[in-house]
């Protein structure tokens, strides 16, 4: 049934539809104003769902799709999808009202960017909040098809179509091979409902498919989310313009393969694989991404790289979470505190990440590049951008009192907890988490200073900058402004969140952990005392600050790596070489020479005949044949010879006459078998080939009419042999195994009784098998027509038809 | 005009008709003895053909002034006729009946429906034979 909150998920797709006659009718008004609605209604829409989530109730709307394959758009709402349904209304919201500032409405297609940008937000809904594996596939893809188009919004310039091609080849793989994955698990569980499959998750723990599943699932949520190796189209993404990249690639799209592990825990938890496969993948990201980030001269870039890393550690401490369900109790709350963290995290990231960019797009837009080298003392002329950048870059090095403080820490108890653990034979490489984690910290700490000072402090450079800078206009600020103090008010009171949303979302996460009634304890605070972690952190602002000071003189370590082995050299290689290789494959067969296509089609023909007769054991000969009289080993001996003079011979012609004697010897051999009215019409019909073939050759250009040697190929010769030695084979099998009797007794009785004919070949033709004749007659007319065609209609000039 | 082919040209116009004599016997005959309507198609035409070698296209074209693409047209639409005839009668398709009748001058007869289907086989055969040569033939 269609409810209030299908329409929900559908309507951005529906506005879309609408949003290019509002472009063209009103081109007065901004038509991102028309656009900021569709959010701010769904944002508030989803508003009211929260109360019902964090009293553990959830909304199940069921409407059918393709019911009889169990595809149902089925609409499931709870504390995890509400989560992502607010953050992707709420942060569409703001990226709206930025891009009305940023995308100028006379020079923009701003039809395109909405549209897009509309179906975009429609499909994120629909991946958040589907229960049907097949409708979160649907959205899924969607999701990549409206990215690609939005990466390459500016189609022309070619970076933009290079980014989007890379982002669409790597993101649609991951998905499709989430789909296989969809599909085992559907081949386990017999539903592709996500909360049936939940309930059965138990059962299926021990299936053979259950690790191909994880892992091609896994492969999907990888790509989208940009975990290492797959990361290298985000950067790439950065072509786009920035309010995408701030929606897309740093709150909404990316995160949606941390959505997908989030919601298939319940399902993979129970096993060690998934829970090292997404820690370890989630902590070589981090520390990947932001090792890459300090390499970086463009502050997009550097924002993409870590996003990255970012995401690459929600994405461990979720890994980590999933330990809860093997080791925790409800009192003991070590593990679990890792899931708190994450999605903590998630909101946090969400916020400063989407402030950030918005900040590199106001720098772009008012100065002209976003070249940290290029840029300078920019601290003085736009005031309140350097303080967004401030507040947003803190908060993500994880300075106190921003938000990322808390989630940065939380973080390093999940990974200092990692070490305790026992199981899996994994504990001796556990203690490699928080080291690796650390050092990923430091890195953070590094481009996040560079992010503000490399831009904002110092000298600055007029002469290098394209437009004198000035403060961007007060509606572009807004909505970094509402981000950040966002950042600050999680900060200062982050609790707000605790059992509004993010309780909720775990118990979505952890759902076998909860009994009747229960819920999960969270309480995020500032001070948890001289712990380990403090000193952590501690230990990530001295050495960060001492890096970043002396960073000229280190930064050249980035030039040991050789560029031929990076993600990127081997993606391009890739490409081309995949290019190469099939054109190279498709030349190496594709000759255009109908010779070595014969050649192919008779070698497949000798294999598969010749495999099947011997595999199946069906060759045998039988002794029981006819005598064989004088006039048939006189006409054989004819037959044999006169096909090799018409092989060996050199000239065209005595071909020609060898082809008649070979007729005629045919009809002779239907004399003598008996077969008057085969006889009859062979000879005719021979006559008249070979006049054809003479006529042909008295037309044959005067070049080629000279006398020429049958060049011998010892190819040509083998598989014209094998061919013949296949087809003599098959012939004395079928003789040989008759394994019906033949209808033939059937026919001498019933052509007098029956047809009234005496004539039984006749009879067979035009009365028993008359369709048979009345086709043939049709070929027969039909070649006629082509041939008075061919001769009659040809175009002038144009002999290569 | 080839003057000179005085005998090829008197002898054609005898053999001609023992040929087409020979073609129809041929067609009839089919029933019973070998030949039909493809056989006797083709030895139609092939006295047509020995016409136009003995004198030339336009010549054949003047005394037989037929579209042999009608033809072959006529033939298909008569052998399709005696298949959708069958209809009438609440029979399959192309379903063939016969039946002994006697006439005045040439006495007991057997008539077949398969005859009809076999006119239909013959024009064709004629046609297409004709067709082909009469382009074959009038290409420079």
């Amino acid at each position: 049934m269609l409810t209030a909150l299908h329409i929900a998920i559908v309507a951005p797709f529906i506005a879309a539809v609408f949003v290019p006659f509002l472009y063209k009718k009103l081109p007065k008004i901004h038509t991102g104003w028309f656009v900021l609605t569709i959010p701010a209604i769904l944002f508030v829409y989803f508003l009211q769902y929260l109360p019902v989530t964090s009293s553990k109730q959830t909304v199940t709307a069921v409407w059918d799709w393709i019911p009889s394959l169990g595809i149902h758009f089925t609409a499931h709402v709870d504390g995890l999808g509400l989560l992502f349904a607010l953050l992707i209304t709420g942060i569409g919201m703001l990226v709206v009202l930025y891009s009305i500032y940023y995308l100028s409405k006379e020079r923009e297609a701003l039809n395109n960017f909405y549209t897009f940008l509309l179906m975009f937000m429609g499909a994120m809904l629909g991946v958040v909040l589907s229960d049907n594996l097949i409708v979160l596939y649907t959205f899924w893809e969607i999701t990549s098809l409206s990215s690609f188009l939005l990466i390459s919004y500016w189609y022309e310039r070619e970076k933009s179509r290079y980014g989007a091609l890379k982002s669409m080849l790597i993101t649609v793989m991951g998905g499709f091979s989430m789909l296989v994955g969809f599909v085992m698990l559907y081949a386990m569980t017999g539903t592709f409902s996500i909360q049936e499959i939940i309930a059965s998750a138990g059962d299926i723990t021990s299936h053979d498919l259950f690790i191909p599943a994880m892992l091609t699932i896994l492969l999907g949520a990888f790509t989208k989310s940009a975990q290492f190796p797959f990361h290298i189209w985000l950067p790439d993404a950065m072509e786009a313009p920035t309010p995408v990249s701030a929606y897309l690639h740093s709150a909404t799209m990316v995160k949606a393969g941390i959505y997908l592990v989030a919601r298939l825990s319940p399902v993979f938890a129970f096993s060690g694989e998934w829970m090292w496969i997404v820690a370890g993948f989630g902590i070589v990201t981090l520390f990947w991404g932001s090792f890459s980030a300090v390499q970086q001269t463009d502050l997009k870039g550097i924002l993409a790289f870590s996003t990255v890393s970012q995401l690459g550690m929600i994405l461990s401490m979720l890994g980590v979470g999933a330990a809860a369900i093997h080791f925790d109790s409800m009192d003991d709350n070590l593990y679990i505190g890792a899931t708190t963290a994450a999605i903590f995290h998630l909101i946090n990231h969400a916020t400063f990440k989407g402030s950030l960019f918005m900040m590199a797009g106001i720098v772009d837009h008012e100065t002209g590049t976003r070249d940290i080298r290029r840029l300078g003392g920019l601290m003085t002329v736009m005031p309140i951008t350097f303080t967004i950048a401030v507040i947003g870059s803190f908060s993500m090095a994880g300075l106190p009192p921003f938000n990322g403080f808390l989630s940065k820490e939380m973080f390093f108890t999940a990974m200092v907890d990692i070490t305790s653990f026992q199981a899996f034979n994994m504990d001796s490489f556990g203690v490699l988490f928080p080291v690796v984690a650390w050092v990923a910290s430091i890195f953070t700490f590094i481009y996040s200073m560079m992010l503000v000072f490399k831009t904002f402090t110092g000298k600055m450079q007029p002469e290098k900058l394209d437009v004198k800078p000035h403060e961007a206009p007060f509606g572009m600020l807004l909505s970094p402004i509402i981000l950040v103090s966002l950042v600050i008010v999680f900060g200062f009171f982050p609790n707000i969140l605790a059992y509004t949303v993010i309780e909720p979302a775990m118990a979505s996460i952890l759902p076998s952990l909860l009994g009747e009634g229960e819920q999960f304890y969270v309480d995020i605070y500032f001070w948890h005392g001289w712990t380990i972690e403090l000193y952590m952190t501690m230990g990530v602002i001295g050495i960060g600050t001492l890096l970043y000071l002396s960073l000229r003189k280190w930064v050249a370590v980035y030039d040991v790596f050789p560029s031929s082995l990076t993600l990127n050299h081997i993606y391009d290689q890739t490409v081309a070489g995949v290019e190469k290789v099939s054109s190279q494959l498709t030349g190496a067969y594709m000759t255009s020479s109908i010779r070595h296509y014969l050649l192919y089609i008779f070698s497949f023909f000798v294999v598969a005949l010749v495999f099947v007769l011997f595999n199946k054991d069906a060759f045998s000969v039988d002794g029981a044949t006819a005598p064989i009289s004088v006039y048939e080993g006189v006409l054989a001996a004819v037959l044999v010879t006169t096909a090799l003079v018409v092989m060996f011979t050199r000239s065209r012609l005595k071909a020609i006459i060898g082809l008649g004697v070979l007729g005629y010897t045919i009809a002779l051999f239907f004399v003598i078998f008996r077969a008057p009215d085969l006889a009859l019409t062979q000879l005719i019909i021979e006559t008249v080939s070979v006049a054809l073939f003479l006529l042909c050759f008295y037309h044959l250009p005067q070049i080629s009419r000279k006398l020429e040697n049958m060049r011998f190929r010892a190819g040509n010769f083998i598989v014209s042999l094998a061919v013949g030695l296949t087809v003599t084979l098959i012939g004395i099998s079928a003789n040989s195994s008759r394994l019906f009797e033949s209808i033939a007794g059937f026919f001498p009785e019933a052509s007098y009784d029956e047809a009234g004919g005496k004539n039984m070949v006749n009879v067979i033709l035009v009365d028993f098998r008359g369709f048979d004749t009345l086709l043939e007659i049709l070929v027969l007319a039909i070649a006629a027509a082509g041939i008075f065609t061919m001769i009659k209609l040809r175009l002038a000039g144009r002999n290569d038809l | 005009m080839k003057s000179n082919d005085v005998i090829l040209q008197t002898a054609t116009k005898f053999v001609l008709f023992i040929i087409l004599a020979f073609s129809v016997y041929m067609f009839f005959n089919g029933h019973h003895e070998p030949g039909g309507g493809f056989i006797g198609g083709l030895m139609t035409a092939s006295a047509l053909v020995l016409l136009l070698l003995a004198y030339d296209i336009e010549m054949v074209r003047n005394i037989l002034p037929v579209d042999f693409k009608l033809v072959t047209a006529a033939g298909l639409l008569t052998a399709v006729g005696t298949g959708l005839g069958s209809f009438l009668f609440g029979v399959p398709f192309l379903s063939q009946t016969f039946d002994y009748f006697t006439f005045p001058v040439l006495g007991e007869l057997e008539l077949a429906t398969a005859l009809l289907f076999d006119v239909g086989v013959y024009l064709v055969v004629i046609g297409v034979t004709l067709t082909i040569i009469q382009t074959i033939g009038e290409d420079q």
